[in-house]
């Protein structure tokens, strides 16, 4: 029994000595002291001490909060040879000595507390923790920047990674950016080198036109079954000479990678440096699949890639991580009616604006109105479309990006075309990043772009115009603002295919469907679930340079696992006791991990050998929740280092 | 009208997931936030682990009250733990309340891990009506002690 001082913090408002004399009363008890930091390395030798000196066959430890050093003490015990789970801690720091004031109330529940510890202990017995081997491959879902980064980070330290992308390209929404804030350097000219690299690196593996279908497995040994969609071109024949599109009559497809804003044909690639540079058949608008008739393709293309009857292929590999990494969508602002947008065409949000004013974009980097093709003379930007609003109205967080954005398209107009006029409606200004602020004055100082703080409450069409009514709340008026475009900053909203996948994944989610870290503070890349790591906008809004370095951050923690040879598990998970399970399958239906399965085993009861049908856990997948312990009606399931017995035990010492 | 005895002292068990409720508790710790020092916490790696043999054996030892604090639903470090702990308490509850330990004296409460003001304020709370309540004297004539 040792009791720890953690100087005054417990000192301050327990009685140290009583609790070391209280506990000599205790069953066991064969040695108690106390000491003023027992973290510190004097503490742990003296803890290592007391364990040689008095042979003693586990330790309670009255200190701070096992959280902050179970692992400290256990450690400690492991050196001087005793197993590291014959150590209980009792949490007289943050459940006592800091939440009461009163010294002797204080010190009353401090050896209550310990009492309970002392009590579980005397029923503790030595566990040994298994272990399991590691595949040493990686899986990142998603292949924008965050993607390819975390996949280029690990495959350069020596290691196998897949990518599995859903659409035909590699390169997400920043393949689809005009300049980028806060430096104005061009997306393209950055994002494509690492797409290139990522497709020569002969330890990446692109999936591309993929999804995954699904996970099974643990830490250290995932299986994914990936489904790699039929593109109705064989890759490997594929040359990449574009013939195909050249002479494919079916051009009516709205362009996904251009928002709907030009026309593609029914086979195509999304852009011309998407990779892997290889078309894919729309089977939708193919003439081909639609009528029976043309196959023009099939008869231009000289190395005969192309092939109708190609089928969804699935592909089972098997991983030791999986990295999350897909990004997010602009939300559709379609459901505000005060703005048009749908209904009035010179209405866009700011996606669609990057790809108009992208010289390899639909007008050629034009800035021209959608109703009649014309400059515009006015241009106004309103942001938190959808973001920062009330519950029924939006999303509740602020989006992070549309700030910057916003002042980077306001002033790229103002570059490109110093006679248009633009104004930005803003709620707040928020740019805290590095160089942010002084870019945004630079739009305002030195582009003369209009800032007015103040909301849009609705946007009209008059003469050919679009008439922006909207508040001023620093004049505290309402105003109108003459348009010919007005660009919405759309809220950034988690893929509709993000919940289903982190379900996939046994990973949390949090309420707007972006990926739970399992501590957010200090371990923000990773899931609460072992072996899952967080790379980019899935996890939350993010720009490029925050995406990229925590990108770089899942990969250091997905190396982690991946330069192991084995993983040592947690030996508190659940066991039957044979005799008494029944078999009856109650527990293997509320394991959340599927980790019990039902073998039929030779059994010795009481001198006779009998064969019974009876659950078996497998010790790999069992995280410990112990669920099953409570649902099993015979009490046979029990889970180690929390049994029943040790629980009744506390709350017999606690209510003694 | 039952008088109030004022000194009476209730004794109260609070179960906490190792994940959220736990960590709560911990940060009402470090935050300095005080709640009465009947509680008495005992630790279980997810509110699921909570038999309900084990809030009869608390009730039957001469607890006063018994809380059990957990994730938010779907916030369980497993996934789904909470959502069985509510069903299986709402039952244990009510059952308890028919054989005389009022609904008051349990409690089932989601605590996550930055809710250390919550998880004080669900302690004040909680042992304030106790204390209103008094002692839980229904199972006296089976418990095992004087
Ligand atoms: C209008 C606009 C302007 C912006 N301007 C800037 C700027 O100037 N500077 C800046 O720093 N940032 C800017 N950003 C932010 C920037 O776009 C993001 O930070 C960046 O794209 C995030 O990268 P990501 O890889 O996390 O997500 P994404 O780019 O969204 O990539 C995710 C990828 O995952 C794929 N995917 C999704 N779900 C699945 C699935 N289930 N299975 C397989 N694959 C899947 C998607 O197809 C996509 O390729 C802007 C954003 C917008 C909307
Ligand atoms: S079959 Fe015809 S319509 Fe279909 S992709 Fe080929 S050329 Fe185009
Ligand atoms: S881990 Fe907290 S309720 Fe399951």
């Amino acid at each position: 029994m040792l009791v720890c001082w953690c100087g005054s913090n417990i000192a301050g408002t327990v009685d140290i000595n009583t609790v070391v004399e209280a506990s000599k009363r205790e069953p066991g008890v064969v040695y108690a002291t106390d000491y003023q930091y027992m973290c510190a390395e004097g503490g742990q030798a003296m803890v290592r001490r007391a364990i040689e000196e008095h042979s003693l066959t586990g330790i309670v430890v009255s200190a701070c909060s096992p959280r902050m050093h179970e692992t400290t003490f256990r450690k400690a015990a492991a050196a001087a040879g005793l197993n590291p789970y014959m150590v209980e801690i009792a949490n007289i720091r943050e459940h006592c000595s800091w939440v009461h004031k009163d010294k002797e109330v204080g010190t009353e529940k401090a050896v209550v507390l310990m009492r309970a510890a002392i009590a579980k202990l005397n029923l503790n017995t030595p566990l040994f923790p298994g272990e399991s081997g590691v595949i040493k491959r990686a899986l990142v879902i998603g292949g924008g920047i965050a993607g390819i980064q975390t996949a280029l980070d690990i495959a350069d330290a020596g290691y196998e990674v897949d990518i599995v992308e859903k659409s035909p390209t590699i390169g997400g929404t920043m393949a689809q950016l005009d300049k980028t804030f806060p430096t104005l350097d061009c997306a393209a000219c950055i994002l494509t080198p690492k797409m290139v690299d990522a497709a020569q690196h002969d330890k990446i593996t692109l999936y591309t036109y993929s999804e995954v279908d699904e996970v099974s497995g643990f830490v250290g040994n995932f299986s994914v079954k990936i489904r790699q969609k039929a593109r109705c071109i064989n890759s490997k024949l594929c040359n990449g000479c574009g013939d195909c599109i050249e002479k494919c009559p079916a051009k009516k497809a709205k362009s996904e990678f251009d928002e709907g804003l030009a026309n593609r044909k029914a086979i195509y690639v999304p852009f011309a440096q998407a990779v892997p540079n290889v078309p894919v058949i729309d089977q939708t608008q193919c003439l081909k699949f639609k009528t029976g008739k043309c196959g023009l393709c099939e008869k231009v293309c000289l190395p005969k890639a192309i092939n109708f009857e190609q089928q969804d292929e699935i592909i089972e590999k098997e991983y030791g991580v999986i990295i999350a990494a897909t990004g997010f969508r602009p939300l559709s602002p379609e459901r505000y009616g005060e703005y048009g947008y749908g209904q009035l065409p010179d209405v866009i949000t700011s996606l669609e604006f990057e790809r108009l004013m992208n010289a390899a974009g639909p007008t050629g980097g034009a800035l021209l109105r959608r109703s009649n093709g014309e400059k515009p003379k006015s241009i106004v930007f309103i942001q938190c479309v959808g973001s920062r609003a009330e519950p029924d109205k939006g999303k509740s967080y602020c989006s992070k990006i549309c700030c910057m954005y916003t002042a980077k398209h306001a002033m790229l107009v103002r570059d490109k075309y110093p006679n248009i006029d633009v104004s930005v409606f803003y709620i707040d200004v928020r740019t805290p990043g590095k160089n942010f602020d002084e870019f945004y004055r630079r739009a305002v100082e030195q582009y003369g772009v209009n800032y007015i703080k103040g909301m849009v409450g609705k946007i009209a069409e008059e003469d050919g115009r679009l008439r922006v009514q909207g508040s001023d709340l620093i004049e505290d008026t309402q105003i109108f603002v003459d348009a010919d475009l007005v660009v919405l900053a759309t809220a950034v909203e988690a893929q509709a295919s993000a919940r289903p996948l982190g379900t996939m994944l046994t990973a949390s989610m949090d309420q707007n469907n972006f990926f739970s870290e399992s501590h957010a503070k200090l371990r923000p890349v990773e899931s609460p679930t072992a072996g899952i790591f967080l790379s980019g906008v899935c996890q939350g809004p993010k720009d490029i340079p925050e995406t990229v370095a925590q990108a770089g951050a899942a990969a250091v923690k997905a190396l982690g696992i991946l330069s192991k040879d084995k993983l040592i598990g947690n030996p508190c998970i659940a066991g039957p006791d044979e005799l008494l399970c029944n078999g009856c399958a109650s527990c293997e239906k509320v394991c959340p991990y599927g980790a019990i399965t039902y073998a039929d085993k030779e059994i010795n009861d009481h001198g006779h050998r009998t064969t019974r049908h009876v659950a078996e856990i497998n010790e790999a997948i069992c995280q410990g929740c112990g669920a099953c312990t409570v649902t099993c009606p015979s009490g046979a399931m029990d889970l180690k280092g929390f049994t029943n017995r040790q629980i009744m035990a506390e709350v017999d010492a606690i209510c003694r | 009208m039952q008088v109030k005895d004022q000194n009476f002292k209730p004794l109260v068990v609070s179960f906490c997931c190792n994940w959220c409720s736990y960590a709560g508790a911990d940060l009402a710790g470090s935050s300095r936030l005080e709640y009465p020092a009947e509680v008495k916490i005992i630790r279980i790696p997810c509110s699921c682990r909570v038999d309900p043999l084990f809030v009869l054996r608390a009730f039957q030892r001469g607890a006063d009250g018994v809380i059990i604090n957990g994730c938010h639903p779907g916030d369980c470090h497993y996934t789904s733990g909470n959502y069985f702990t509510r069903r299986r308490m709402t039952l244990l509850f009510s059952m308890l309340d028919y054989l005389g330990i009022e609904r008051e004296r349990t409690r089932l409460e989601w605590v996550s891990a930055a809710e250390g003001a919550r998880f004080a304020k669900v302690m004040n709370e909680f042992v304030g009506k106790l204390h209103e309540m008094g002692a839980n004297k229904r199972l006296g004539d089976i418990r095992c002690k004087e």
